[in-house]
């Protein structure tokens, strides 16, 4: 028999996404051949709201690029602009930045593990994840009073500081969450039912990977060595760490390379906690940013680019939010290509999709 | 359809938002929260649903999204916007591709504002909801029953 | 800690017509493509194409500047994965990119409003 051709949509509103994306799938029986992502349905073009926002503004927009990593947003655009303005932000604010920076990533990979586990049809440890996950939600809620937009950065350092009595209860909350953890990545790591969905699936290599330009834990676990939080902005560089790869590429190793990040960030909060030095929370900045700067930070899902240009006035000329997503979709088309078609949810879930991050 | 708050069907449709509020809405329904314990039941399914929960403000692509989702839903049906984009376009209402809020495309019934919204707010919106999708329906059925009488 | 590197970032400005063979040089030295930016600076493009060479985390972006009637080869031939970036500046700035592979004719985000980046005052210039 002939095999037969066709073109399934799939998307914008599915279940097991929350977020709506559009791909062509053109399959030929029930392998895919070609996918064509199209996008748009929750582009906003909030890039162009520097012409009516002013620099100090615009912290809030970016951080309302995701509300995922809000924080890191708002931290990777206050960096690009302290540094066209050489403000020296205070040790005890970059500090405080590490932190919260490890606290949303630790939320956003409990986040996609819990989801995961829904794709694959594990509800109870779907559920399990998202438990765990309250707990830093709770702590991010007490350092800064809000769950996911915490709106704590500005230009020039942070708002609100981690007092003493803060610094104990999120390292008991990261305790609780390590010892929760391990019982979680035990069921991930060595479930045969969870192992039969996710090894083997969706092979990318290491050259197909630095190719097609994918960065973050997806990149990482198909033996990409690089994270940009090595650079050592924030705090990274007073603290002691490796990025995590995996030279396997393939679904599972994504899974585990996500959830021994989640294990680093815990031992980077500990860290920086340890050795958090006195002082101001922010410097004040005079004046308007003059001059173009482009700024990398590692997210959760991987590297974002911040450019901000700007020529001596109250509002910017440019922005750019090259997001870790966008970078990542053209891994996900190759990962696509000769996939069942019941693989297909999975495999988007795998690169952990941010569409809202991707469209701005 | 007497009881039938006890059991709504929920859909929730991300519409440009950021993410925020949707995390939030599956935050409700996971155990720290529990919506479920009100009887609800999430659902893909728009033919199957009763109350909509739209997150984001509405832009150009997703409006016809957003009214064929509306459109499919059977009646009676409860629309409720969560989050302050959903409610007037919020911090986004002045970009180029935002129309504003839900309610430039679909009636909305209830809004809840926040930015996040919070659990405990979404968990008081869905209540709400719940409570008038059990007016609607009882004023539904009478109306049902009335032409019922006339006809037999 | 002495691991820490974090090198300056290199901007290159070059003429419009060796964007190609510049592009390839990067390819050739195992550099990644990080992101291709358009802004509209008085009345002129600037495009900014990033490349990160992963070992160093070294960040070189090559700048060309161009009048808004002339035309940019499309460099999707040499890294396919930059169709995205190209189809955005296409359809939000109206750079007049030729030859993207996976061309969206201006679909990729389906906005009304045409080259919305462009701020309207200046159009009728």
């Amino acid at each position: 028999m002939a095999k037969k051709r066709s073109v399934i949509p799939f998307g914008p509103q599915h279940p097991v996404l929350p977020e709506p994306i559009h791909l062509d799938l053109m399959v030929e029986d029930e392998k895919v051949i070609k996918a064509i992502p199209s996008i748009g349905f929750i582009h906003r073009g909030l890039e162009s709201l520097v012409r009516k926002k002013d620099y100090n503004e615009m912290v809030y927009v970016a951080e309302r690029t995701c509300g995922i990593c809000s924080f890191m947003h708002g931290m990777g655009y206050c960096e690009s602009v302290e540094h066209i303005m050489g403000v020296e932000v205070p040790v005890r604010a970059r500090y405080l930045r590490t932190v919260w920076c490890e606290m949303s990533r630790i939320h956003s990979h409990l986040l996609w593990l819990g989801l995961l586990a829904d794709g694959f049809g594990f509800e109870s440890l779907f559920y399990q994840c998202w438990r765990i996950r309250e707990r830093i939600l709770d702590m991010v809620e007490l350092t800064t009073g809000g769950r996911l937009i915490s709106s704590v950065n500005k230009v020039g350092g942070v708002i609100r500081d981690i007092e003493p009595d803060m610094q104990t209860a999120i390292l008991h909350a990261v305790k609780e969450i390590e010892k929760e953890l391990r019982v979680v990545q035990k069921t991930f790591m060595n479930d045969y039912s969870v192992e039969s969905r996710l090894k083997g699936v969706g092979v990318l290599t290491k050259k197909e990977v630095l190719e097609l330009g994918c960065t973050g834990p997806f990149a990482r676990a198909s033996g990409a060595n690089f994270d940009m939080r090595v650079r050592g902005y924030g705090a990274y560089a007073d603290l002691d760490f490796d990025p995590i790869i995996s030279p396997v590429g393939d679904s599972y190793a994504r899974c585990d390379v996500r959830i021994q990040e989640i294990f680093q960030s815990i031992d980077l909060i500990r860290q920086a906690l340890g050795q958090l030095p006195d002082g101001d929370l922010s410097v004040p900045v005079k004046g308007n940013p003059d001059g173009e700067y482009f700024m990398r930070v590692e997210q959760p899902r991987g590297e974002a680019v911040y450019y901000v240009r700007a020529s001596g006035k109250k509002n910017l000329d440019r922005l750019r939010i090259r997001t870790p997503t966008f970078a990542n979709l053209p891994g996900l088309c190759k990962t696509l290509e000769g996939a069942d078609y019941a693989d297909i949810p999975l495999l988007i879930l795998t690169i952990d999709p941010c569409i809202s991050c991707t469209e701005r | 359809m007497a009881k039938v708050k006890e059991s709504p069907w929920l859909l929730h449709y991300d519409g440009s938002s950021c993410n925020g509020c949707d995390i939030e809405v599956l935050a409700c329904l996971t155990p720290v929260y529990d919506a479920e314990r009100f009887g609800i039941v999430n659902t893909g399914d728009p033919l199957q649903a009763d109350i909509l929960l739209i997150t984001g403000g509405i832009n150009t692509q997703n409006k016809p999204v957003v009214e064929q989702l509306y459109a499919q839903m059977p009646r009676p049906k409860v629309v409720v916007a969560v989050g302050t984009c959903a409610c007037t376009g919020g911090i986004f209402k002045e970009c180029y591709n935002i129309l504003g809020g839900a309610d430039t495309t679909i009636p909305v019934d209830i809004y809840v504002p926040g930015c996040a919204a919070r659990p405990q707010s979404i968990i008081d919106g869905i209540i709400k909801a719940v409570d008038l999708f059990q007016k609607r329906s009882d004023e539904h059925d009478a109306l049902m029953d009335k032409q019922k009488r006339k006809e037999g | 800690m002495g691991r820490v590197v974090c090198p300056e970032n290199i901007l290159e400005e070059i003429p419009a017509d060796i964007l190609l063979r510049k592009v390839i040089e990067k390819k050739k030295d195992g550099q990644r493509l990080v992101q291709i930016c358009a802004s509209y600076v008085g009345g002129k493009y600037e495009l900014s194409y990033s490349f990160s060479k992963d070992s160093t985390y070294q960040l070189t972006t090559l700048r060309i500047v161009i009048d808004p009637e002339t035309e940019v080869p499309s460099i999707t031939e040499i890294i396919p994965h930059a169709f995205f970036h190209e189809n955005e500046m296409k359809e939000l700035f109206g750079v007049k990119v030729i030859g993207i592979n996976v061309d969206y004719k201006d679909k990729l985000y389906r906005i009304k409003e045409e080259t919305p980046f462009i701020p309207k005052e200046k159009e009728g210039e």
